[in-house]
């Protein structure tokens, strides 16, 4: 990386430019703490007890700590770790394969001695620029091809998106062509090309598309919302998440299903508890894995 | 461009001028790659151009039970009657202009935000800072409604305590539609503008530093550098970024409403964008027939913006241009 150091002091600091400084480190600094404490807010109200939530609020301290949220999940715990399994499931599948058919056409349309190059990429392109709305797309997917309360219609829908086929073909342009000629000479196919010559020397774009890909069914709570009915016992995670928020009746009744029987329900700290367990994952993972992001949202942005 | 050149492929396809042979030929020998294709084109086909015959709904007096084909045929009355009923006009207005004011503040924030970052040269606190603003955009839409609930639920939230702390009284914004469109664009902004400085710090840190260390040197302080080179550097990045967001100008945001709003249909008035209502109509009502009229007529407004913005920045930026 050729990057230019620039070192303070060198050039004399004026009134201007120490006023800017310091405003900067202010303004950001309050921004931070904005992004971060509904976070905490989140965390540490599940661990107060209900009473103290409808005495004094939330607050930024528990005012009387407490695991009883905690202790009401793990008493019927079937419910959350069968969403997990769900979600885990899908977003390891739906990242790899939908990365595989991604690197797969954005390697193949960035081909410059690919004919049908523009052709292919204009048909896949025109679907963000049109589309037939929700209604015809939800009767193909429910009366057509019958996947009402599978959870294939989740999972089918979220593998590729235009914008992440344009980005991989920007990624892979940067590869320079001399590796595919060489691949060609040596007498490699097309496939074993891409497999072998660029999928290796393109890490950093898998990981960043991966990130979007795993990051989209993670959160997912959309297709699920339409497609899983209350048929369907285990909901992905923010779709349960969803349903605790908006409808606490829903894990009353799956205490009464346990046999647990509660007059009163701390229907606020559970929601807390369920949030913090439902997104827990992804915060403690965001540190490792957001230099990806950054990283990819850079290089797209570049090349435009 | 690609449009042209999209046609030309497309003849050269159907239309094998006397030379059917080499037209088979061309299929052999890029054999893989269009394999490599296959799984796209046919993604693409089952999930967004085999729908497209469905719009046909919109023109019908949709009934479940006999199928698209089978409804009867009833013109345009379904667009009719959410024009007359003065439905249409406030869904596209309240979509309109909320993504006006995404795009204006949701643009210009991170633009200044990305420029103060610049010229702090501790580069811990820019990546600290960049990795926790960048956080918000992480978390689903879900967590976000329960954020904003945590903070402005009348009887428990955390700024309705501080409020109440401090002797003022709180509004009850769960029933005032007035409050919301400041409430939803401060939760959009909060989920968005870490994402956007990122992006535009990228921009800046392509600027030639050697430009920026010339002003320097001759004595230019920070606003005046800010004012004569990183803003005229900036000013295709932001104009490109801006007309193409007008393109989506009737695209909503529906997870950022829908979780915040819900079924409450106290804020509707105020809330209501053309992805809830197609949504509701669908999901709760039932109502193929007005849900499906909504959404084509969101496409093809949207289609024709497109063609539009596209057209302008052509003229300014051919380079740029979608095609």
């Amino acid at each position: 990386m050729l990057r230019i150091q620039r070192r303070p002091g060198k050039v004399r600091l004026d009134g201007t430019d120490r006023f800017l400084r310091g405003f900067t480190y202010v303004v950001f600094s309050i921004f931070a703490i904005l992004c971060i404490i509904p976070f905490w807010l989140i965390i540490a109200s599940s661990f107060s007890t209900e009473a103290a939530i409808r005495r004094s609020g939330f607050t930024l301290w528990p005012a009387d700590f407490s695991l009883y949220s905690y202790q009401l999940i793990s008493m019927s715990p079937d419910q959350l770790i069968g969403s997990y399994i769900v979600t885990v499931a899908m977003t390891m599948l739906g990242t790899t394969v939908g990365l595989f058919f991604i690197s797969m056409t954005g390697y193949a349309l960035q081909r410059k001695d690919f004919p049908y190059r523009n052709g292919i990429s204009f048909y896949i392109y025109f679907t963000s620029l049109f589309s037939a709305g929700l209604v015809p797309f939800y009767y193909l997917i429910v009366k057509v091809y019958g996947l009402k309360d599978s959870y294939w219609a989740v999972l089918l829908p979220l593998l590729m998106t235009p914008w992440l086929i344009i980005l991989m073909k920007n990624y892979v342009k940067a590869i320079p062509h001399e590796i595919t000629e060489s691949g060609k000479i040596d007498g490699a196919g097309d496939f074993r090309i891409f497999w072998s010559l660029i999928l290796p020397s393109m890490t950093p774009a898998l990981a960043t598309i991966g990130l979007f890909l795993a990051l989209s069914y993670w959160n997912e709570w959309y297709y699920s919302s339409l497609f899983l009915g209350s048929q369907v016992r285990y909901r992905p995670l923010q779709y349960q998440l969803y349903n605790v928020i908006n409808k606490v009746a829903s894990i009353k009744n799956s205490l009464a299903a346990s046999n647990i029987v509660l007059n009163d329900l701390p229907s606020e700290t559970l929601k807390m508890a369920t949030a913090t367990l439902a997104t827990g994952p992804i915060i403690l993972l965001y540190p490792f894995v957001q230099r990806y992001f950054v990283a990819g949202l850079t290089v797209g942005a570049v090349k435009g | 461009m690609l449009q042209k050149r999209a046609l030309m492929n497309d003849t050269r396809l159907l239309v094998p001028t006397g030379s059917g042979y080499s037209l088979r030929k061309s299929l052999r020998q890029n054999r893989t790659l269009i394999l490599m294709c296959i799984p796209a084109i046919v993604f693409f086909f089952l999930f967004c151009y085999l729908p497209m015959p469905g719009a046909y709904i919109a023109f019908t007096k949709f009934n479940y039970n006999k199928g698209i084909f089978g409804s009867p045929f009833v013109g345009w009355k379904n667009f009719a009657f959410l024009f007359t009923s003065g439905q249409l006009t406030l869904l596209l207005r309240n979509t309109v202009l909320y993504n006006i004011a995404f795009i204006l503040l949701g643009n210009f924030i991170p633009l200044l935000c990305a420029i103060l970052l610049n010229e702090i040269q501790a580069s811990w606190f820019r990546k600290v800072t960049q990795s926790i603003m960048f956080l918000p955009y992480f978390i689903s839409a879900v967590l976000v409604s329960l954020l904003v609930y945590n903070m402005i639920n009348y009887d428990y939230g955390f700024i309705s305590n501080i409020v109440r702390q401090f002797g003022g009284a709180m509004p009850k914004y769960y029933s005032q539609p007035g409050a919301w469109p400041f409430i939803i664009v401060l939760v959009y902004l909060w989920q968005n503008v870490g994402y956007g400085t990122v992006i535009y710090f990228a921009a800046i840190t392509n600027i030639d530093t050697s430009m920026i260390e010339a002003a320097k040197v001759d004595g230019a302080n920070g606003f005046q550098r800010i004012r004569y080179i990183i803003l005229p550097c900036l000013k295709s990045t932001l104009v490109i970024l801006l007309l193409f967001a007008m393109g989506n100008i009737v695209k909503g945001n529906f997870g950022l409403f829908y979780n915040l709003v819900g079924g409450n249909s106290l804020l509707f008035g105020t809330t209501d964008i053309i992805e809830t209502y197609v949504y509701r109509a669908l999901m709760n009502n039932f109502n193929f027939s007005q849900g499906s009229a909504v959404g084509l007529f969101q496409s093809v407004v949207g289609f024709v913006i497109v063609l539009v913005a596209n057209g302008i920045v052509k003229r300014i930026e051919p380079d740029y241009s979608l095609f």
